[in-house]
């Protein structure tokens, strides 16, 4: 005791330390400098007029408009008074009508069922079954909520037993989204890497599955392999073969998939195409359609709608036990219900102005202006940066980032570790104090040793995406002169 | 699966609610039952039962969720202007964006200004301040980052008995030690400090007593605790090192006239620099409850008192992880302590809804002690808060061993009869705890008065039916 202060109940030490291990890059240490740089008085003339923060997937902050039609669908849920306005399309008080019948009290400030209101968990099999060629949906294996991440969170959370060598193991993509290893570590649980091939446009190799997965046998019991398709950071989207091995791989070596699908309207490459894990699997057949156990997973974050901060998602089971279903609604009712207004999002999402609908040709403008603007921001992006000597930029074949693989010359190396800092953080803390420029180092993802990358999106307005992409581009030329 | 994922019970939304569930099916499909809807009296949610939102509180959402409104001349200015300055501090001035983990800034000030306003000039900080998906959210997270040690020193986390069961399912969940400490039925289930000294000192045999729940007006219980049982409280945490975690959702239903809402917060700073600069507090608001009564908006927020900064650093850290609170939740929040004020267009209008909903739950509080207290056989402490009435119920014997033999806790027995004779879903007492030996029941009282009344009537029929056929 000092001054009559005391020690604390809670401090870094009493803690619990499985959170201590917890890093979450996107929002980590490098966003935390630019909050800290765009507060502090600069004495000296600022270089830059402003933080750009390309770290984060998050549309709308960058000044992507939201989807017209959702917006009015929410407006009118939330003060039904706005149904006799004569400035509301008729689709959208339809749509607003038949969701608040759906809501107890018929308010979306009542608590919905814990797996999510029924009438909108129907909607989503629908739209799951249209999406997949007609192969059936079942509404009681769709669980709606706060964002795709807690459904991921979730369900790694049933996954998690055992101790010691007999620990549940995860195999996760090398580089990730760090919500993976974020939530690996709070769990306890063990991370297994398998390395994505960055020589071949980021493809993903059974071989390397096999490799990764026997090695983790020796210390941890593989139950689980997460797929990211489109790709976080990296983009890439996974051909149909890919998945079919991946699926094959999954069922030989008995693990729990979880495919992360949240990217799935973005897909920009010509010859890319997006394949439901679901789809694919069904259409395998036996036995793989009738036991893999899979979790796949979608939000309305971001796709053409970039809902971020409506916190809405939803997970489809495949062929999960019976009685884990029940516990992963038990499980779910602790926290009662995911936000209505995301609940509704996404039954806009599965349930959008069909042709003919007052509010069709707007909604189909507005769609296809974020969707082609972010192919162009894509394939701008892998241009500017490739023609950078020392930048490599493999296609953005979906997703919203780009990560970019980087020279850095040894003398940059040395002065990281002199610092203490991965040297791709180094690289990333010198472009935002001198360009305003805030982008998430590689090793937040992670990524193979002695390779070195970023993740920026692609998400800025074009003109200043071109800009940015300039800047940088000149700041790694001066960069890698200066530590020559 | 995790078996710590097993273990964990939520009475609230259990099995009774997955009965109900089935009953409405079959009531859907035409089968003939003795009534003709299932009434959910078991969960929290004023809406679900009729009651209407804050309508302003619903202009400045819609107007933050469709800007265009802005210009639309049925919406008065003073709503336009809260929603103005929401936007404005949203990414991309668009409630889609995802704020800061923390919870939008200009919010988070409004929270600290709103705390300090009622706690007469107690100064908040806003640094101190995180918006929260829900109460539970904060409440779990907290929990979370408290939770350490192995056998012996696990970290022991005391709790109300009866308590919302949000605690022991998070207690389940983190594999921490739950620490029961009974509230004193015979006396409006007051908390007795020799109680919590009782369950600390047992405690500390087999685990680490690390943190101390208050849930403050209680649930189920409704009972509001005095000014002097919070000192005492407070007292005792700062002597046996707990860190204090005070639920306050209920802070805005308090009913009688003699009892008063204390915030922990306030006291404590009342208390003087040696309680209110050790003491480490987390307290606790939604926006589900209240005169509001918007769940589903999952708005909240913490208030955290004498944190480690490193703990503050790890606490949004952790909260990173998921990247915000729903900005719709928020901007809720930010009306609920963001209110008109005397002059502006809305005060009336808000005024009056608030009363109304406010006076319609005192009316109805009393009015469920009353006629609960008329049945032989139930006694029903006075409602002092919250929206819950947990009366205790009397059951034979025969019906304990008929429960026994069905593998069913006496009350869910007696429950589980009164859901499927009448339709009325309530939670037995089991679920949130209770003394060995005595049973309860929890009902809300959210349904309109007339329907409470009919509801009561049933109860009580039901429960003398009930008597005689297991005499």
């Amino acid at each position: 005791v000092m001054n009559g202060i005391r020690d604390k109940v809670l401090t870094l030490d009493t803690m619990n330390q499985s959170v201590k291990n917890i890093e979450y890059a996107v929002r980590g240490p490098i966003l935390l400098r630019a909050m800290e740089a765009e507060g502090r008085h600069w004495g000296v003339k600022k270089p830059f007029t402003e933080i750009i923060r390309a770290n984060i997937g998050d549309a709308q902050a960058m000044g992507q408009k939201p989807i017209t039609f959702m917006r009015q669908v929410l407006a009118l849920c939330q003060y039904p008074d706005l149904l006799s306005s004569p400035s509301f399309p008729e689709d959208a008080k339809k749509r607003a009508m038949r969701i608040l019948q759906s809501c107890e009290g018929h308010s979306t400030g009542s608590y919905s069922a814990s797996a999510g209101i029924q009438m909108i968990r129907e909607d989503v099999a629908r739209y799951i079954e249209h999406r997949d060629g007609g192969i059936a949906s079942d509404p009681d294996n769709i669980f709606l909520s706060t964002g795709a991440s807690s459904a991921i969170m979730a369900v790694l959370n049933l996954l998690v037993s055992g101790k010691g060598k007999t620990r549940t193991g995860v195999m996760i993509p090398i580089p990730q989204y760090p919500l993976y290893s974020a939530t690996l570590a709070e769990f306890d649980a063990v991370q297994i890497n398998y390395y994505l091939n960055e020589e071949h446009y980021w493809g993903l190799d059974v071989a390397e599955l096999q490799r990764a997965l026997e090695q983790a046998k020796a210390h941890c019991q593989p139950r689980v392999l997460c797929v990211i398709n489109p790709g976080n950071p990296t983009g890439q989207v996974l051909s149909r073969e890919n998945i079919e091995a991946v699926i094959r791989f999954a069922y030989e070596e008995h693990l729990f998939l979880m495919a992360d699908e949240v990217y799935q309207d973005n897909v920009y490459a010509e010859g890319s195409q997006f394949h439901s894990f679901k789809k694919v699997l069904m259409e395998m057949g036996s036995p793989y359609a009738q036991q893999l156990e899979l979790a796949s997973f979608h939000s309305c974050s971001k796709g053409y709608m970039g809902e971020c901060g409506f916190r809405g998602g939803y997970t489809e089971v495949v062929n999960m036990d019976p009685a884990v279903k029940q516990q992963m609604l038990k499980f779910q009712s602790v926290r009662l219900c995911p936000p209505v207004l995301g609940q509704i999002l996404i039954d806009i999402v599965t349930n959008p102005p069909q042709p003919g609908e007052p509010s069709y040709q707007q909604f189909q403008q507005e769609k296809k202006a974020v969707l082609s603007g972010l192919a162009e921001k894509a394939q701008l992006t892998e241009k500017i940066l490739n023609k950078q000597p020392g930048i490599h930029c493999n296609p953005v074949q979906g997703a919203m980032y780009s990560f970019p693989c980087i020279q850095l010359p040894p003398k940059a190396l040395q002065r990281a570790e002199e610092l203490g800092q991965p040297a791709d953080m180094f690289f990333c803390i010198q472009l935002l104090e001198e360009t305003g420029i805030c982008v998430v180092p590689g090793s937040g993802f992670g990524q193979k040793d002695g390779t070195y990358h970023f993740r920026m999106t692609i998400l800025p307005p074009l003109e200043k995406l071109k800009i940015l992409l300039e800047k940088l581009s000149q700041f790694y030329a001066k960069f890698t002169q200066e530590y020559s | 699966m995790n078996p710590l994922v097993k273990a964990v019970e939520y009475a609230v939304r259990g099995p009774i609610l997955l009965k109900a569930g089935e009953i409405e099916m079959e009531l859907q499909r035409g089968i003939k039952k003795p009534f003709t809807e299932v009434i959910k009296a078991n969960i929290g949610d004023a809406h679900a039962m009729g009651q209407q939102p804050i309508t302003f509180l619903r202009q400045v959402v819609a107007l933050c969720t469709y800007p265009n409104l802005l210009d639309s001349p049925s919406f008065p200015e003073d709503a336009k202007n809260r929603a103005r300055r929401i936007l404005k501090a949203c990414g991309g001035n668009s409630l889609g964006a995802y704020s800061a983990s923390q919870g939008v800034n200009c919010i988070r000030e409004d929270v600290a200004a709103y705390i300090e306003r009622r706690d007469g000039g107690v100064p908040a900080d806003p640094d101190n301040i995180y918006l929260t998906t829900g109460a539970s959210d904060g409440i779990s997270t907290i929990l979370k980052i408290l939770v350490s040690g192995g056998g012996k020193s696990r970290t022991g986390v005391l709790i109300p008995i009866p308590q919302y069961p949000l605690y022991s399912a998070v207690i389940s969940e983190l594999d921490a030690i739950q620490v029961n400490y009974y509230l004193d039925e015979e006396n409006y289930w007051a908390l007795d400090v020799n109680e919590l000294r009782r369950a600390v000192t047992e405690a500390k045999e087999y685990c680490n007593p690390k943190v101390l729940c208050i849930i403050n007006p209680g649930n189920p219980t409704g009972q509001v605790q005095s000014r002097k049982c919070i000192e005492e409280v407070i007292h005792f945490a700062w002597e046996e090192k707990l860190f204090l975690l005070a639920d306050e959702v209920y802070q805005d239903n308090v009913y009688p006239k003699d009892c008063q809402f204390h915030s922990f917060k306030k006291v404590l700073y009342e208390m003087g620099p040696e309680y209110s600069s050790n003491v480490e507090l987390a307290s606790f608001h939604s926006t589900s409850k209240g005169y509001m009564g918007e769940c589903g908006y999952r708005g909240g927020y913490m208030e955290v008192i004498n944190l480690h900064p490193e703990i503050k650093g790890q606490l949004v850290k952790m909260l990173s992880v998921r990247l915000c609170p729903p900005v719709s939740g928020q901007a809720a929040m930010d009306i609920v302590v963001n209110p008109p004020v005397p002059g502006e267009e809305s005060f009336e209008q808000f005024n009056r809804e608030k009363e109304f909903v406010l006076s319609n739950l005192a009316k109805k509080a009393k009015l469920t002690e009353d006629l609960f207290n008329q049945v032989p056989g139930i006694h029903c402490n006075p409602l002092q808060g919250a929206m819950y009435a947990f009366p205790r119920i009397f059951i034979p014997t025969k019906a304990i061993e008929t429960a026994k033999a069905h593998k069913m806790a006496p009350d869910m027995f007696y429950c589980m009869k009164l859901l499927e004779e009448t339709g009325i879903c309530v939670v037995p007492g089991s679920g949130f705890g209770q003394r060995e030996g005595t049973y309860h029941l929890r009902m809300t009282i959210l349904p309109p008065v007339e329907k409470l009344k009919i509801v009561l009537e049933k109860v009580k029929d039901f429960h003398i039916k009930f008597l005689e056929k297991y005499a």
